[in-house]
């Protein structure tokens, strides 16, 4: 079985377009969406959630005003700046739970979180795994760790030959969470001076983790000089250019109607998209 | 005042609306722009800043003093983060996993932890076009974002007009970023992706007690989902950018919008103006 996760570095470059592209084109698969702070692949797809659980992770500091003796020594301690005024910001703890271990009052407990929910969906295309992080909650590494692991479980029970992730933007915590250990990642980049400076960021996550990474060029149309700086760099730096999507305002037209760009007509970037799964096909086989 | 940028979905706006919005400021006031994107930042794309200061950030990691540790294993239990694990007449740190909390090196009774500084990214501060421009920038490779951000922020200028730009998404590295901002601009495009972004976007800020406007980018006419919802929701839209194949090509070439098309200049301006109005406002009534 192998598992390929859609990246970017930069956000908006096109992943989860793509990535419910592949929904439609790939076989014997499961789908996952690790972008658990914004996902979006589920209003391409319209899951249905077969399965529906809770994910509590991290705790936050509560103190008992009843038992407080208001020295502050929790305040003083506290490097998250969670602690103001004797009252916790729980946007700002992040759970390390010194405070509460030190109150000589012991007035201080800690709770858990629950961060948010996540889920095992039926597509018409095959089964999803995806999740919702609680607002302002964080531990989204933990969450898509959890998304990758259920969708494991359920590709292998299956026998499914492939697991295909919609990834986050950026190269921190979710991000690395999505990328080790799978078996290649698409990165999507768009020919701008942001998503190049971008995508060799990125590209440097893929290499400490040792994750092979091909790239797709989105939108290569807009500027072509980027475009073939982007394909120089990654001659330059042995990584495979697989595949080169024209601008299309079909593709706006197909996520304003909910439906995966290659469902809604056979257009220039429809069939750009179709040709960069064959060239990822080789891949999985 | 600050004035922070983000956006929920990613890709819609937020470094051409903030670095526009700081060289449009920049003549008649003190503007500070800060790169709180620090997993990818992007605003000295479009700035070209002279860095005139950087200074490495450090989380503090334990480091065990093995003269002293009797491998009674108490750190390993407080630990919240499982960032160390003492297995017989060893203790292994996981510098990646550690929030640098401080509390193993506080609680050992043995008093054999120290901390030691563990690199994870750099703040970069100088100056460009008359703006004073700070940005962070996380090491490849390292998972925590925060910290960087928190440094990042120690540079805010109150004296001035800070502008804020801020990573995509609704966790950890938005909520660092935005807190303790006088008003939230947020980004986005008019497509169910960035609708559904925005509104998760919304219910982060209005958690942290921020009020919000929306800038709509790629506007196309006609295509009013966001104007619907924000004005459903009493959110006020300051501006709406059109989809334009110029303004693409300028944003691809690394040039900003007050640049490339200074007539926008006074655009920026009048959200600037929106902004100080509701924000006066509000101090009035709290």
């Amino acid at each position: 079985m192998k598992e390929v996760v859609v990246l970017s570095g930069k956000g908006g470059t096109g992943k989860t377009s793509i990535t419910g592209c592949f929904a439609v084109l790939a076989r014997n698969k499961v789908l996952a969406d690790c972008d658990v702070d914004a996902a979006d692949l589920h209003l391409l797809l319209n899951p249905e959630a077969r399965r529906t659980e809770e994910f509590w992770s991290g705790q936050s500091a509560c103190i008992d005003e009843n038992i407080c003796n208001g020295c502050g020594l929790c305040e003083e301690i506290c490097r998250f700046d969670a602690i103001r005024n004797l009252k916790v910001d729980p946007t700002a703890c992040e759970g390390c739970g010194f405070c509460s271990r030190i109150c000589p009052v012991e007035a201080i407990s800690m709770l858990n979180n629950l961060a948010g929910h996540w889920y095992i969906s039926d597509t018409k295309y095959g089964s999803l795994v995806h999740a919702r992080l609680g607002i302002a909650q964080e531990n989204s590494g933990k969450l898509v760790a959890l998304v990758r692991q259920q969708a494991r479980q359920l590709a292998e029970a299956a026998q499914h030959t492939s697991i295909i992730t919609d990834g986050p933007p950026g190269i921190g915590c979710p991000v690395i969470s999505s990328l080790s250990g799978a078996d290649l990642a698409l990165l999507v980049t768009e020919p701008t001076v942001s998503g190049i400076h971008d995508l060799e960021r990125v590209i440097g996550v893929c290499r400490h983790f040792q994750v092979p990474a091909t790239v797709c060029v989105n939108k290569y149309d807009i500027n072509e000089e980027k475009a073939s700086e982007i394909k120089q760099y990654c001659t330059n730096n042995g990584i495979q250019v697989a595949g080169e999507i024209p601008f299309d305002t079909s593709v706006n037209q197909a996520v304003t109607l909910g439906l995966p760009l290659v469902e809604y007509n056979d257009g220039p970037a429809s069939r750009a998209v179709k040709q960069l799964w064959n060239n990822l096909e080789k891949f999985f086989q | 005042m600050i004035i922070s940028v983000a956006s929920g979905k990613g890709g819609t706006g937020k470094t051409l609306v903030a670095t526009s919005l700081a060289l449009s400021l920049g003549n008649t006031c003190r503007v500070q722009l800060l790169d709180c994107d620090v997993e990818e930042p992007n605003d000295h794309l479009f700035i070209r800043p002279v860095i005139t200061d950087r200074e490495t950030v450090c989380i503090p990691v334990p480091k065990v003093d093995y003269n002293r540790c009797t491998f009674c294993g108490d750190c390993a239990r407080i630990c919240a983060y499982k960032a160390i694990a003492v297995v017989p007449k060893s203790v292994l740190v996981f510098d990646q996993l550690c929030h640098g909390c401080g509390a193993c090196s506080y609680l050992c009774p043995e008093k054999a932890i120290t901390e030691e500084g563990h690199e994870i990214g750099v703040v970069e501060s100088g100056r460009a076009n008359g703006i004073a421009f700070v940005q962070g920038r996380l090491t490849v490779g390292e998972a925590m974002a925060t910290p960087v951000i928190r440094q990042v922020k120690t540079k805010i200028d109150h004296a001035a007009t800070a502008i804020l730009d801020v990573s995509p998404g609704t966790s950890c590295p938005v909520v660092e970023a935005v807190r303790d901002s006088d008003y939230c601009l947020l980004v986005t495009e008019p497509t169910p992706f960035g609708l559904h972004d925005l509104e998760l976007a919304v219910l982060t800020v209005k958690q942290l007690g921020i009020p919000c406007g929306v800038i709509v980018n790629r506007a196309v006419p006609g295509e009013d989902m966001v104007q619907s919802y924000c004005s459903r929701e009493n959110i006020p839209v300051m501006l709406e950018i059109p989809l334009d194949r110029d303004i693409a090509r300028l944003y691809s070439n690394g040039q900003t919008l007050a640049e490339g098309m200074p007539q926008w200049q006074d655009r920026f301006k009048d959200v600037y103006t929106s902004i100080t109005g509701a924000v006066h406002e509000r101090s009035r009534c709290t």
